[in-house]
This record gives C-alpha cells, structure tokens and sequence, in this order.
C-alpha cells in the first residue's frame, strides 16, 4: 500500500489499522458480498429523489445503491459536491426515508423499527457541527443519554469521561456555550455528543471539515484510536481522499447518486473507472512529492 | 399655586387601588387567556401555510379594529350569548364589565404573539431542527427542548408587546362597565378634571412600563440561565396580580352598585345616591362612565343596582318608541313597561334633561328665531353639532319630519366642546341638554318646541329587579325625588363643568345636597 508517510506518531497508529484492515480484507475476501451477520448496515439497491421545489426537475440524489457495512469496519464515503453522500447517511437512521431498495440496521429493515428508538442507538456527527447554541458542552453531550432516561449522576459522569475522551478539558470547557468554542472544540463536542449513549454505530458527516491541518490530522487519528478501542462500526463522509485513505479501512466512492466503487485503498487502485483514478492521483502525487521533499523523515 | 397641592390629587389617589387593582385584574386575565389561545395556535400554525396565513390576517383584522369598538361589540354578543346559554343550559351569565373585556383584550393581544411566536420558531435553523431529530426527539421534545427556547427572545418581545397593548387598551373598557385606569380618564375628560385625566394616563403608563420590565426580566433569566432573575420578574408579576386581589376579597358583598353614564350630571348624580345611601349606612360604590346602551342592559341584569334614566332615551331607545305622548303618559307607560322586566321606576327627580335645538342668543333675536319652526327656513344655510349619538336617534327623525329640518353640514362633537363651539360661531346650532349649565354661561338660548316633536325627559331614578322590595334603598333616596328642578341641576352642572378642586363630582353633589335640603 502506497500510504504517505506523514510522521512517527502516524505511523504508529497506521500500523495497528493495517493490522484490522488487513484482518477485515481477509473476512471479505472469505464471504465475498453477503455477510448476513456481521454486516452491521447494509443498503440494498437504494433510491432517494428529492422534489426539486417550484418547477424543477426531480433531483435523484442516491440512485440504485448497494452497500454492507460489516462490523467494527471503518467505512469512508468519498465523492464531490451534491454527489449523494449525506442522503446516504440520512437514510440511514431514517431522518429521511427511502424510496426504493431496503436498509437493514443491525439485521433489521429500519422501516419496521421506531425511528426515534433508532436514532438514539445510531451516533450522529452532523456536516454542520449542528450544536444546541443554547446548551452547554455538557448538555450537548448528554442530550441522548438524557432523552433515554438515564439518572443524572451517570450523565454527568459520562459527559466528564467523553470530554476527556474527546481531549477537552473539563474544568474549562464542560459548562461553555458552543459559541464561546474553537471550531475544532466543537467538531470534538460534535464526535463527544455522538458517542454519548454507547452507540455500536457512528455516522459522521464530514466531522473534520473547516480544520487547519494539524487539527485536523489530530481529531482524526485521535478518533481512529477511539474506534478501534470502542469497537464501533463508523461510516464517515469526506471530501478529502487523503484522509479517506488515512482513517478508513474500506472507501465508497460516490457520483452523482451513485455508488461508483468500494474496497480498501489497494483494491480501489486497481479500478478501471476514470474518476476513481482521478480521486486517487491526488493523495498519490502528495506522497510522492513529500517522499522527494522529506527523505529523511521519520529518522528525525 | 404649587400643582401637586391640587385636592383632587389624593381624590384621585383615594381612587387608585380599586381602579388599578380592577385594571390590573383584567388586563392579566386577558393577556393570560390570549397566550394559552396564542401560543398553542402558533406552535400548530408553524408548520402549516394555509393556517399560519389565516390566523394572521385573522388576528391582523381584529387590530384594525378600534379597540373601543371591539370592546362595546363584545357587549351585545355576550348578552345575546347569555340569554341563549339561559334558555338552553339554564344558566346565564353576566354580559357586563370583566367578561366581554377579557374577552375583547384577550382577543386584542393575540397578533403580536401568533405573529411573534411564529416568527421565532421559524427563525430556528434548519440543521439545529435535524440535529435535534437526529439525537433522537420526538418532536414534542425537539419543540421544549430546542424549539421553544431558542424562539424564546423574539417570543417575549411579542408578549411584551401584547401586554403593553392590553393594559393601555384596558383604559377603555370603563363603557362597559369594567371599572379600570380608564374611570379616571372619562371622568376627567366628563367634568374637565384634567388631574384626573393625567392621573389616570400616567398610572396607565407606569403600570404599562413595569410590566414590560418584570418580562424583561423574566426573559432575560431565562436566556441567561439565571434562575433568580427569571423568579425575580415572575415574583414581580405574582405580588402585582396578589396586590391587586386584596381589595378585591375585602370588598363586602352587600354593596349597592350605582350605575353613571358619561357625562357630567350623571358622575353628579350618581355621587349623590351614594352619598345618601352612605348617610343611611349602606355601603355603596359607583359604576362610571357606562356606555348609553349598556347601563340599561346592566341594571336589568342586576350587574348595578340603580341609576338615573331619561323618560325619553328610555321611550325611544329601549322600547322603540316615535310616537310622541303627553309627559303624563309617558311616565306612565313606562312604568308598565320597566315592571314588566321587574324594574323600578322609583320616580322623578324634578327636572328634565332633554336634547334641545341651541343657538347662541344674539344671533338668534338678530334673524328672530324663538322656535325650531323659526329656524327651519334658516336650516339650509346653518351646520348642526351634536353629540355621538344624537343623529342616530329617534328623535332627530322626528324633529326634522316635524319641521322639515335640513342642515347644510352636521356634525358630531364631544358635548363638552359642542356648547363653546356654538358660542364661537364654529357651528350654528346645537342639539344641547336642557339642564346644562352652560347654555347660560356662554349665553345660549333654548328654542322652543312647538310641535312637540322632542318627547319628555324627565330624569327617574331606576331600580334593579333584585332591588325591588328593598324598602332601606327606596328610604334613602325618597328625599331626592322631585326635589331637583331645572334651575339647580343646571347650576350643578355649570359647576361640574368647572375646572377647579369643588367641581369634583362628590363636592358637586354635596353642594346639591345642601341646596335642596334646605328647601
Ligand atoms: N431535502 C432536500 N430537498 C431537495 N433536494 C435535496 C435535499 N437534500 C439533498 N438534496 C439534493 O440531493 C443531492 C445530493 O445531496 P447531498 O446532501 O446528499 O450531497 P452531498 O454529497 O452530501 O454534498 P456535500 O458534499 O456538498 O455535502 C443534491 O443535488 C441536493 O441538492
Ligand atoms: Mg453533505
């Protein structure tokens, strides 16, 4: 695997997800297509088309969709602008519902469980952060556990762990207001509040989006540790092939409503399809530069 | 003369904690019944296009409505409701003073909260409104938790503004018998007691802008999460509406209620009958400044118990009468027809207060008018003021049968102002009250009625149908009946008129009482 070489606590972290991915690939390789017990979500021929509101056309903004998420798999969704990636995520824990095809959640088909008893087993990270600008950290993190009924006392202390866990800082940040937060202390209350009521699955809507680089790669790597040592199931939307490639086990590429091919990187980098190709020259040609511009990193 | 040294200012103080406390009562009553009609139809509405646009033009409609006048349509449709849960249910109810202004504020304070509240919770962004499905609300607890409170701020300033509207609007619901802030302003305005008047605007508005705080308050605690601010403003408002309900419980219950409608004779006449039950030792309070149609209705009903009538007002307006009777039979017939609704007719007090054509006396020996028949010719060239009511009345349909009147314009005046009018030469002619005082201050003259065109009015004392066997009320106001003739009431009245610390109501009547005492 051509992965980019980005420094020594990567690296580390990168090791034990090969190990995963390649356990994963194997699992793959053993059932190739249907996993009826360990996939965890599984989308079967999904459609989703949007009135387009006054006079426009209908919009079809996920056409034809099949897709298994097995668990404690790591999935990215990739593709560009309006491709279809949220309505996916969406449809998922049924904030909207699909038109044809079937979703199964955790074996079941989601039209035939209680969406609201849905959702709060499914962490949601949404695209815009999506705060209660009038909760505080702590309310924003234990809303779910809340709305489950849980006592007090064990919201509080899950909160507290969740904010250590998320690497804020207890004293400082627990009682703000998500608007007297840093951008990426609220990406990270945004990933704290997902995984507040013990959810198997997570769904993130470009979580790491609006970050300056280092952030970004930080709160990245920091919830890789976090899925692998929880256990989750996580499909995570982005836009950036590099961190696609960096983060998840296996990458869906979505255009324009369709799903246009799934695998792990090495997988993907046998595609013949022109896009997949285009989507994978980027972090390739980054790799290179860097090896050419940093030779001797990691002996540093 | 230092201002504040004024006796009617503890007159009007004296006044206050039934007043306020009246106007306190119904304009919290009204704005708490508005909010539970308002808020549910907007949080219904939110979401739905067709009814968010109904209710608003609805509630918009309703603003475009006066609010006197709203409030005087309240009266006829609740007393048309009464008479109908009467015969149905068997139960009536009173048409009169707290209902139809609860109901008609109620209604008034309702488009800056529909408006507001749906303004806010449309306000909410659209990804707070998916984050909160997303964590898994139903919508009830997405509207408590996220909805509701983030609308919050727009919602209260609509609740403030709809509570400024209402206690100002309360002022007016002294007409129909609501006692509030507004008995100060009709009064003043009545008997050219301008203290009263700017007592009674000024405590309109202070209570006005106190409130406005305590919700400020409230809606800032709430926003701020600060719970002692938020209990703060709510204790404020607690202790206002208690504050107000003390009077209200102590107040004994065999009181007499004395009905007055609004003008000057009648506050006169009204602190008369109270200060000659007090004298008996009954306990009475008067009901000012009730609207013409109303008093009547209210004495039937037994929301007051007695109040002075016209033979005339009653003959055309409430038993739809045009012929024209000698005074005799008038006075007789209608005894007949108020016994049929159980009410009194205790009797006369001696004079008439009749609408009568006025002109200024010079102008009317320069062109030799005595009569309306004289005038008649003239008519075409002069212009006519009257009170509010007058041209809807009976009355000028016969006066301008009789003699063929027609004017060149009319027009409707306050009746204070009418009689300087005519003096001015502003308007020609003046259908004016024969007992006021001042046609003979501004040198007026009365023109006679040959045709007899204009019936009988003489003013009786009218008594409710659950008064009717009360021999210590009849006892009380025995010694006025036939005592006041003419020349006095019209003194009385020119001294009502002034604007000075005896031309109080109350000293007015005492000065009367004492001159016909003495007779
Ligand atoms: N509620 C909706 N009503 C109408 N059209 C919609 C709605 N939601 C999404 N669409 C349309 O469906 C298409 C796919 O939208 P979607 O949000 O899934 O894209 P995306 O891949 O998440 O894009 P981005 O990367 O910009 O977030 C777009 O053309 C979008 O305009
Ligand atoms: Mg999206």
């Amino acid at each position: 695997m051509a992965l980019p070489r980005a420094g020594g606590r990567k690296r580390l972290a990168g090791g034990s997800r090969l190990a995963d991915c390649s356990a994963i690939a194997v699992s793959l390789a053993e059932n190739p297509r249907r996993m009826p017990t360990s996939s965890l979500i599984s989308y079967a021929h999904v459609g989703k088309t949007f009135d387009g509101g006054r006079g426009a056309n209908r919009v079809v903004a996920v056409d034809d969709v099949s897709l298994d998420v097995a668990e404690g798999e790591f999935l990215a969704v990739v593709g560009g602008s309006g491709s279809g990636k949220t309505t996916l995520l969406r449809l998922a824990n049924r904030l909207i519902d699909a038109d044809e095809g079937h979703i199964t959640v955790e074996g079941e088909d989601v039209r035939n469980v209680d969406p609201i008893g849905l959702r709060r087993r499914i962490g949601y990270v949404f695209q815009s952060g999506g705060l209660f600008p009038h909760l505080s950290v702590a309310g924003n993190i234990g809303i779910t556990p809340k709305l489950l009924g849980w006592p007090a006392d064990e919201i509080a202390a899950r909160v507290d762990e969740l904010v250590d866990l998320v690497r804020l800082d207890r004293a400082q940040h627990r009682d703000r207001l998500p608007h007297e937060l840093s951008g990426g202390q609220r990406q990270r209350v945004g990933v704290a509040r997902a995984l507040a009521a013990k959810p198997r699955i997570v769904l993130m809507d470009e979580p790491f989006g609006a970050l300056d680089p280092l952030t970004r790669d930080a709160l990245g790597d920091d919830y890789r540790e976090l899925h692998r040592r929880l256990g989750l199931t996580t499909v995570m939307i982005t836009h950036d092939m590099t961190e696609a490639m960096l983060l998840a086990d296996r990458i869906a590429i979505m255009r324009g409503g369709r799903l246009l091919a799934q695998g792990t990187p090495a997988e993907l980098s046998d595609s013949s399809d022109a896009y997949v190709g285009e989507l994978l020259r980027t972090p390739r040609r980054q790799a290179e530069r860097l090896g050419a511009l940093l030779p001797r990193d990691g002996a540093a | 003369m230092n201002l504040f040294a004024d006796p009617r200012w503890s007159e009007a103080l004296g006044h206050l904690p039934d007043y306020l406390g009246n106007h306190v009562r119904v304009s919290v009553t009204a704005l708490a019944l508005g909010l539970a009609v308002s808020l549910p139809l907007a949080i219904a509405a939110r979401n739905r296009r067709v009814l968010r646009g109904a209710l608003l033009g609805l509630a918009s409609i309703v603003q475009t409505v006066p609010g006197l006048a709203l409030l005087a349509l309240f009266y006829p449709l609740l007393l048309a409701l009464a008479a109908v849960s009467l015969s149905w249910f068997g139960f009536g109810f009173s048409a009169f003073g707290f209902l139809p202004a609860v109901l008609a504020l109620a209604l008034y304070s309702m488009l800056p909260v529909l408006r507001n509240t749906i303004t806010g919770l449309q306000g909410v962004d659209a990804a707070i409104l998916e984050a909160a499905q997303g964590v898994g609300m139903t919508p009830l607890q997405s509207l408590f938790t996220v909805e509701l409170p983030l609308a919050l701020p727009v919602m209260m300033a609509g609740i403030r503004t709809a509570a400024v509207w209402v206690i100002g609007t309360a002022t007016l619901s002294t007409p129909i018998g609501q006692t509030s802030l507004g008995n100060y302003i009709f009064a003043g305005l009545q008997t050219q007691n301008w203290v009263f008047v700017l007592f009674g605007c000024l405590s309109a508005a202070v209570l006005a802008l106190t409130v406005d705080q305590l919700l400020a308050l409230i809606e800032n605690g709430l926003r701020n999460r600060s719970r002692m601010r938020a209990t703060f403003g709510g204790a404020g408002i607690a202790v206002l509406v208690a504050a107000t309900l003390v009077p209200a419980m102590t107040r004994s219950q065999t009181t007499y209620i004395i009905g007055a409608k609004t003008f000057a004779e009648q506050y006169v006449l009204s602190a008369l009958m109270a200060q000659r039950l007090r004298a008996a030792g009954l306990s009475a309070s008067s009901r000012e400044g009730l609207g013409s149609n109303v008093i009547f209705g209210a004495l039937a009903a037994n929301d007051i118990d007695v109040y002075v009538d016209y033979s005339g007002t009653l003959w055309a307006n409430q038993f739809q009468r045009s012929d024209i009777r000698p005074r005799q039979e008038v006075l007789n017939e209608l005894k007949t027809m108020l016994a049929k609704q159980n009410i009194t007719l205790l009797g006369e007090l001696g004079f008439e207060n009749a609408y009568a054509l006025v002109m200024p006396r010079k102008r009317a020996e320069q062109l030799g008018i005595r009569s309306i028949a004289d005038l008649a010719p003239h008519a075409a060239g002069m212009s006519m003021a009257a009170d509010y009511e007058f041209f809807s009345r009976p009355e000028w349909a016969g006066l301008k049968k009789a003699y063929g009147l027609s004017f060149r314009a009319q027009r409707q005046m306050q009746p204070d102002f009418m009689y300087a009018a005519a003096a001015s030469g502003e308007v020609d002619v003046i259908a004016g009250y024969t007992s006021d005082g001042l046609i003979a201050k501004y040198d007026l003259v009365v023109l006679a009625d040959p045709r007899h065109a204009i019936p009988p009015y003489d003013a009786m004392v009218l008594l409710a149908p659950r008064r009717a066997g009360d021999a210590a009320l009849r006892a009380a106001l025995q010694p006025l009946l036939g005592k006041i003739d003419i020349a006095v009431m019209r003194e009385a009245n020119l001294r009502a008129a002034g604007n000075d610390a005896t031309s109080s109501p109350d000293a007015v009547a005492k000065w009367l009482w004492e001159k016909i005492g003495t007779k």
